[in-house]
Parts: structure tokens; sequence; C-alpha cells
């Protein structure tokens, strides 16, 4: 996108050596002679402040976030019937967004505390929150963590974790591709690719199904070259619910240690898949349990509802305590030049809750709450369909887990949805079980009745 | 646990277990491939498989040998492991003139009243923790712009400004740097010598390449205007300037006015954009809109500009980390654009920005009583750096019978001073003095009380004159 060059004699005004040299950024093959002469198409007033057009005139707008932009996009419609399925935001039967109230109590600890100071945090974060949150995804006596073989760094939520995962991979790892399940997560490419990996897919879902494509996994990640990297969903997995069962982990543990494959946990629903934070924890525990290396991200964003606060942690277990220690240094590295050190306010809350037996416990009980009132919508959506005779097998809706349902519905249906119901979600078919509620569950039923019938 | 994984491991028949119960004992397992080469790279044996086979149950064992065996142990931060080493000294004497985070004269950090009664307000209210919006809390991202910009500026009323929520300065120079990696492919930015040292590390692992403009001349301890001016002009056309707002970090010289105007010139002159780090506003003079005149007056005159702001300093929020990016538009429609790119470059990084500490900030700034208590709490603190600044003068001047002029601590500005010191002189600082400082000869005025000027100025004296 080049604006009109032709001759003009005299110097050129600011405005043209603007344009030339935005132009040598687009593309430096301009040599600069070339350009002394220029006609632009801007005239500017002599005694403006700023003559001509902008340097950043070649910035394109950018489309919404995919997943982000449903809520921009739902937040604009003035239906009174509009229910939002996009973002996994946990929401009360009532619609509301939910503080767990012991992130109240914990918070009016903190602030009434008056010995408190916001000073710094070291550049991997709060001691405490790291040591507590290595114990909750590991468990508190495994012995990756008694030989001091794991090193954990807070960072900002599940997408921070990852992100200076995949930078320090970038870096250090002999391996650059990392193999991620299709379909992931939607920012999980981009997070990757700008971390300096570059992505291959591996199957993961059957659409004939609605489940796990097994065999497809264990060829793909059989295929892998040796020491690739791969990432797994903990549990939950996003965006299709569907989750390997323990016997299948066992298969894929063992396939990947036979390829000195290198595991990466994306765990951000430990506790909000099943309602119990150790069987959520299973599959890492499993790889941990074997002695070998892996990385895991961890998110609070949704087991503790602390979505905006960011709070979350990077764990690398190794093979012995130097190592980890090395690589602790590493990451730091990589930390400072991102954001120096990690906000405290959010890994504060959870490191009270954790180390507090009666908060803990408290807490247990208001997760279960929430998993509990995801499972029963599941239920009740089911029933719904069931009770309409919507054409199809619905029963997927019930076998997956965690937050999202992963429906089987195509793009045309979805846009369909969002026209004629006001029923935002993403446009892969993916809806929030946790935006529903008993009341809004029927209207759900009848758009998904009308898509499956009237839009192919 | 493990028993289980065993007996898993031999009761299956998958095919990558018959494959491993072929292998013999202690052989390496070639997959697929028998290049050496491709599987283990040119130099380096990775011996990252080995199979074991103990009888019956042959198990891919987790290797013995560490994927990071390789990895070396990075040095310590030098700013930020400054403090890690005065935690350690046990010295009753010890003085940490580290990081520069503000301590009152009983040398404790400090929460300002402010933001306490912030965070109740807050609390009361009882918000919830909703995602923010990848550019972060829209009250926030008002209220900074204004405090930058001034509220009644023509550039806010034209909507030129595209301003996004950013993890503290760090953060938003990220995402800056991040913006012209993209945007402006092979443009450098220029650096001062010397600048903060988190600046390079910033640039370079946004892959921005980057130089120095001459800076801090050490015959004067002063201003190397000339140098700077030069170097300036030298940059290629269109290259970004990284400009501190105020209070320069680490020497706490700033240009004066004049000389900001004639900056402003050259600049202009070589279509270059500045790029403005203001982690200050407030804290170097007392004054909210002095500190912020160096970019006001790159605004008025209609140029285009970046600006980094962060809150820790001046509003005691260091470890919330809150801070902004700025971009300084020709067009509210470029501004639009821009910032629809900045949210694209911080998705992929951390998704959205963290509520607590942008709550603070737009509740205090936005709310007129608060907003003039924060004002007397920021005097206070410049204030009292004031202070002890005369008074190490004084000290300094009383003490040392060599005729050395120490006038520049009064010059300098901000929360730091550049002492002069070299190296070993800052070792020997620490060593016999236990008086903590970064390696560069900065001292953080905010960590030293009245009470231990005097044996500061020994400490410097000393150091000065005895060590080469």
């Amino acid at each position: 996108m080049h604006p009109q060059l032709s001759s003009h004699p005299a110097h050129g005004s600011a405005t043209d050596r603007r344009l030339n040299s935005m132009l040598r950024h687009i593309d430096p093959s301009i040599a600069s002679s070339s350009l002394s002469s220029m006609d632009s198409q801007i005239s500017a007033s002599p005694t403006s402040g700023f003559h001509g057009d902008s340097v950043f005139a070649h910035v394109a707008q950018a489309p919404e976030d995919s997943i982000l932009g449903v809520t921009v996009a739902y937040n604009k419609d003035p239906s009174p019937i509009k229910l939002n399925l996009g973002v996994g935001a946990y929401r009360t039967e009532e619609g509301k967004p939910v503080v767990l109230n012991v992130v109240r109590k914990a918070e009016q600890l903190l602030v009434n505390d008056r010995s408190r100071v916001k000073e710094y945090l070291p550049i991997v974060g709060l001691a405490d929150f790291n040591k507590l949150s290595a114990k909750l995804i590991f468990g508190a006596d495994s012995p990756a963590i008694q030989e001091n073989r794991v090193t954990t760094v807070q960072c900002l939520s599940g997408t921070g974790s990852l992100r200076v995962g995949a930078e320090f991979l970038g870096r250090h790892y002999h391996e650059r591709t990392i193999y991620i399940p299709q379909p992931t997560w939607g920012n999980h490419p981009k997070i990757f690719n700008l971390g300096g990996l570059s992505v291959k897919y591996y199957r993961y879902y059957d659409p004939a199904t609605r489940g796990l494509h097994f065999q497809g996994l264990l060829e793909d990640l059989g295929s892998a070259p040796t020491g690739a990297i791969v990432l797994l969903h903990a549990c939950a997995h996003n965006p299709t619910g569907v989750d390997p069962t323990l016997e299948q982990w066992a298969q894929i543990r063992q396939l990947m240690r036979s390829k000195g494959l290198l595991p990466f946990f994306d765990s951000a629903y430990q506790g909000f898949a099943s309602g119990s934070l150790d069987a959520d924890a299973q599959s890492v525990r499993m790889f941990v349990a074997d002695g070998g290396e892996c990385l895991v991200a961890q998110s609070y964003a949704k087991n503790m509802g602390l979505y905006g606060e960011r709070v979350g942690a990077l764990s690398i277990v190794c093979k012995n305590a130097d190592v980890a220690s090395r690589v602790e240094s590493q990451l730091k590295l990589v930390i400072r030049p991102m954001f120096s050190n990690p906000p405290i306010h959010g890994a504060s809350i959870v490191a009270t809750i954790l180390k507090d037996m009666n908060m803990y416990d408290e807490w247990t009980v208001e997760l279960k709450a929430m998993a509990d009132r995801i499972i029963s919508m599941r239920h009740k959506l089911f029933e719904a369909l069931r009770a309409k005779d919507t054409p199809g097998d619905w029963s997927h809706i019930i076998k997956q887990i965690g937050m999202f349902t992963f429906t089987g519905l195509n793009s045309e249906q979805v846009a369909f949805m969002t026209k004629e119901y006001h029923i935002y979600m993403t446009s892969d078919g993916r809806i929030s079980m946790a935006g529903l509620s008993s009341k809004t569950v029927p209207h759900l039923a009848d758009a998904i009745h009308a898509a499956v019938t009237r839009v192919r | 646990m493990a028993s289980t994984m065993l007996s898993l491991a031999s009761a299956s028949a998958s095919p990558s277990t018959s494959l491993a119960l072929q292998n013999n004992r202690m052989t390496k397992l070639i997959l697929g491939t028998s290049d050496h080469t491709t599987l283990w790279g040119t130099k380096k044996s990775n011996p990252f498989v080995k199979t074991k086979s103990r009888g019956q149950i042959t198990m891919a064992v987790a290797v013995n040998v560490s994927r990071f065996e390789g990895i070396p142990m990075a040095p310590p931060d030098p700013i930020l492991g400054v403090s890690e080493a005065f935690k350690a000294d046990t010295d009753e004497m010890k003085l940490n003139l580290g990081v520069g985070a503000y301590r009152t004269e009983e040398l404790q950090p400090y929460v300002l009243d402010v933001v306490k009664k912030a965070e109740n307000l807050m609390l009361e209210r009882g918000e919830n923790k909703e995602y923010l919006p990848i550019e972060g809390l829209a009250a926030f991202n008002k209220v900074t712009a204004d405090l930058l910009f001034g509220a009644d500026n023509p550039v806010i009323q034209q909507q030129r400004v595209a301003t996004v929520q950013g993890l503290s300065g760090t953060g938003s120079l990220r995402l800056a740097a991040a913006l012209i990696e993209r945007y402006f492919p092979g443009a450098k930015v220029i650096i001062s010598s010397p600048t903060w040292g988190n600046h390079k590390n910033i640039f370079n692992d946004a892959r921005v390449p980057w130089s120095e403009y001459r800076y801090y001349d050490p015959k004067t301890v002063g201003l190397d205007f000339d140098g700077m001016m030069s170097d300036i002009k030298e940059a290629p056309e269109g290259s970004f300037v990284l400009l501190h707002g105020c209070a320069h970090n680490p020497t706490g010289i700033d240009p004066t006015p004049e000389q900001w105007e004639k900056i402003a010139d050259v600049i202009q002159e070589k279509n270059h954009i500045p790029f403005f780090d203001v982690a200050y506003q407030g804290f170097a003079s007392g004054s909210l809109d002095a500190d912020a005149s160096s970019v006001r007056l790159f605004a008025a005159r209609g140029m285009e500009l970046l600006v980094a702001q962060s809150y820790s300093k001046n509003l005691g929020l260091y470890s919330e980390r809150i801070g902004a990016i700025n971009v300084l538009c020709s067009s509210a429609d470029a501004a639009v654009r821009t910032k629809s790119q900045l949210k694209r470059l911080a998705r992929p990084m951390y998704s959205n920005p963290p509520i607590h500490g942008a709550r603070i900030v737009a509740n205090v700034v936005g709310n007129p009583a608060l907003f003039d208590e924060w004002k007397e709490e920021m005097e206070m603190m410049a204030g009292r750096i004031k202070s002890v600044r005369q008074k190490l003068f004084d000290s300094l001047t009383a003490k040392d019978k060599s005729g050395k002029d120490w006038s520049f601590i009064l010059k300098q500005i901000g929360m730091f001073s550049f002492t002069g010191l070299n190296k070993a002189q800052s070792d020997n600082m620490t060593n016999r003095w236990h008086v903590y400082m970064t390696k560069d000869g900065r001292i953080s005025l905010a960590g030293l009380s009245s009470a231990k000027c005097e044996y500061l100025a020994d400490a410097i004296i000393d150091s000065f004159h005895n060590v080469k």
C-alpha cells in the first residue's frame, strides 16, 4: 500500500520526508535517493504544527478478538432476551457474576491488615503463593516438590503462564515445535507463536462421535519428532469438554515418555471440572509420578473466580534440584523485560485462602457448588432438547465436562441463533454452560431446535 | 501409584509398548529414522530417550538426563538483585539505596493514605472481579490520559490518543516495543547513555534494534547536550527516540525547557518519533503539571508520540503493576486503529490486565477530594527527597576538604542521584560501608533518611578519594 509517487522539483516537505521514512519501513528496498523528490497528495498548511499524514497510517484496524469479541457484540445488543454464552466466566442462577464469599473474606483481611505494604514482589512473585500453587496441582506430598525439583513462578493467569513457558522453551529447549490439540482454545496458537515456537496440531476431537479421537491422537503424537513439546489440557478440555479417561491418559503418558515428548499442561479448571481438586489433577500427577519433566500453567481465574486479578503460575518439574534452580534463574530473565514482577493482589488472596485450613475448606465447598450447578445445567439442557424431540444425539452435552459444551452446531447455525434468538456464542459452536440458568435453558433449547431444523 | 503405572505398561498391548519390549537393556530407542543428526541435532548428544528392560516389564523410563541440563545459571538482576543482597546483610549500619522505592524518614515502605481510602471504598462497594477488556479499565484509561496531557488538551478533545492499560512502566514499554517491531520493522530505538538498565532488555526481547545517544557527561556530572543533539541527528530518519519525561533514571539530570525545545526541533527535522518513559510524574518536582511539561511541549507542536506511564512511584502502587501506553496520533482514526493493534499484542501476552491497581488509580484521580489529597502526599514525598538531597550536600561539603563540587546533588532531580562513583568505588560502598547501590554509581535518595546522611557522606568521600 504505497502512496502515489510523482516527481517534483525542489526539496520535499516534512510530509514527504515522513512518508518517505514510513515507506522505507514498509519496504526497505526503496532507496532513499529515489524518494527525495516526491509529490504528496496531502497539502499541509505551513503554519500548522503537524504536517501531513500519520506515521501510523499503515496500521490497519484489527478485528475484535474472536472470543472476547462475543461479549462486545452481546453488550451492543438491546434485546431483553439476549444470552451471553461466549466467554467462560461463571454466572449464578440469576445470571450474575459472582465473587466467592471466601475471596471477599480474604480480601477484607488483606485490606484491613495495616502491616501490609505494596512493595515490588520478587521477579518470580509471591513465595507463599508459588509454594501453595505447586502443592495444589502436584499434591502436598509430591516427591517432586519434596526433592526441590519444581520451580514455580507467579504469572498473569493462564495466558501469562503459557507465554512465559513458551518464551523459555523458545530460548532454551532444542525442539521448537509444540503440538496442540485440534481444536483448542483460540488464544493458544498466538501465544506460542509469539513466544517463539511453531505450532502443529494433533487430532483430538472427533465430530462423528463428538468425543475423543483417541486413535488419531496416538498416531499424531506417535509421529511427532522426538522431544517435541505437547500441549495437554489437564482437565475440562476447552472448547470441547472432552477429556481422556484415566486409562487413556496412562497410554498417552507412556507414548509420550517413550518418544521423549515434553508435556506442557494447561490447567485452567482444577476443581471446576468435576468438583474435586484432586480428581482434576490426576492427569498431571500421573506424569509427575514417573519422575519425568513437564511444564504446568495454572490459572485461578475460574476456580477462585479471580478473573480480572490475573492470577496464575507456571511450574516446571525438572530432573533434579540443580536444574530447577538454573531454570528458575532463566525464567526471571524472561519475566523482567515483560512486566518486571507480577501483581500482588490476586496472589495474596489465593495464598491467604490456601494456607488457612478453614478458608481452604470453605473454598472447596463453593467450588463444588459452582461445578455442580454447571453439571445440572447440562442435564437440564439435555432434558429440554429431548422433550422437544430435537433431531440428533445430544448425549454429548452430559458426557462432556467443564465449563463448555461443544454443541456440534456449525457456524451458519450459530449465526442464525445469534440473529434470531440473540444467543451469543463462539462460531465454533462452543457454549459456556456457566452462562446458563434454569430460566434461560428453555430459550436456548428453542434456539438450538430451530437452528438444527431450519439451518444446514 | 508407581506399581500401578508399571502394571499398566506391561499389560497394555499398545504398539509403543511392544516396540519398547523389543529393545534390550540400556539401548537407545531409535524412533523411525536412522539419521542421528535429525534426532539429536549436530553436536550435542541428547540421550533423551532410554529404555530399561527389567525382566518382563519395559517401561519408557523418564530419562536420567534433564532436557534442561545445558541451561546455565543466569546472573541476578543488577537492580532487583541489590535488594536481595541487602536483605542477606546482617550489619546494623546497612543502607539500601538500590531500587527506587520510596521510604519514609524511618526507612519504612509507604502506602499512601489515599490508596488506603480508595481500597476501603472498593471493598465497601463490593465490585466484581470480571475480566477487564483487553485494553484495560475504561475509567482508568480516561483519567491516565487526562493526567498526562491535561484534561482540556486538544489532543484529548480530538480523541487522538490511544491509551491501553499496561503492566506498569515495564509492561507498557514492552507493548510499545512489540508495536514498533510489528509495524515499524527495522526501525531503531535510540536510548540515552546511560538509561534504566531494563530498557535494553525490553527492546532485545521484543527484537527491536537499539543504539545509544550521548547523555551523561561525567566531566560536568551534567547533560552532554551537544553530544545528545548530534547523536539524535545522526540516527536514521524515523527512529524512535526514548526520552525520560522527567527525573531521568539513573542520572537525575533533565534537560531545561529551552533544551527540550531544541530536542523537539531536531526530532521533527529528522522525522523521528518521540517515545517518552514517564515513571515519575508528580514525584520529581512535586507538581503533576510541571513534570508533564516535556510531553505536553511535544504534543503542542502537533507531533505524534508514544508515552509509557507508571503509577509505581507517584501512587506507591509498585506491586500492583499499573501503568499505561499512550500513542498520540495525528488523527482519531489512526488512534482507533493503533489501539486495536495494541490489543492484538496484549492478548497473547496476558489476555487482559489486572483490575486492582487500575481501580485504585481511577478512584483516586477521578475523585476530586482524593485527587487533592494525593497531590499533597506527593508533594510530601517529593519534598522529603529534596530535603535529603540538601542534607547530603551539606554533609558532603562540610566533611570533604578536597574542594570537590558536590552541587550536582542539588541540581539533579527525582529519586536518584548519579554520584559519579565507578564500579570499584561502588563496590567499596557496599563492601566497606554496607551501602547498597547499583554498580553504575546510582543511589536512590528515596531510601535515604536525614539521620543517615552523615554516614552516607563519609562512605561517599571514602570511596571517591581512596578507591580507584
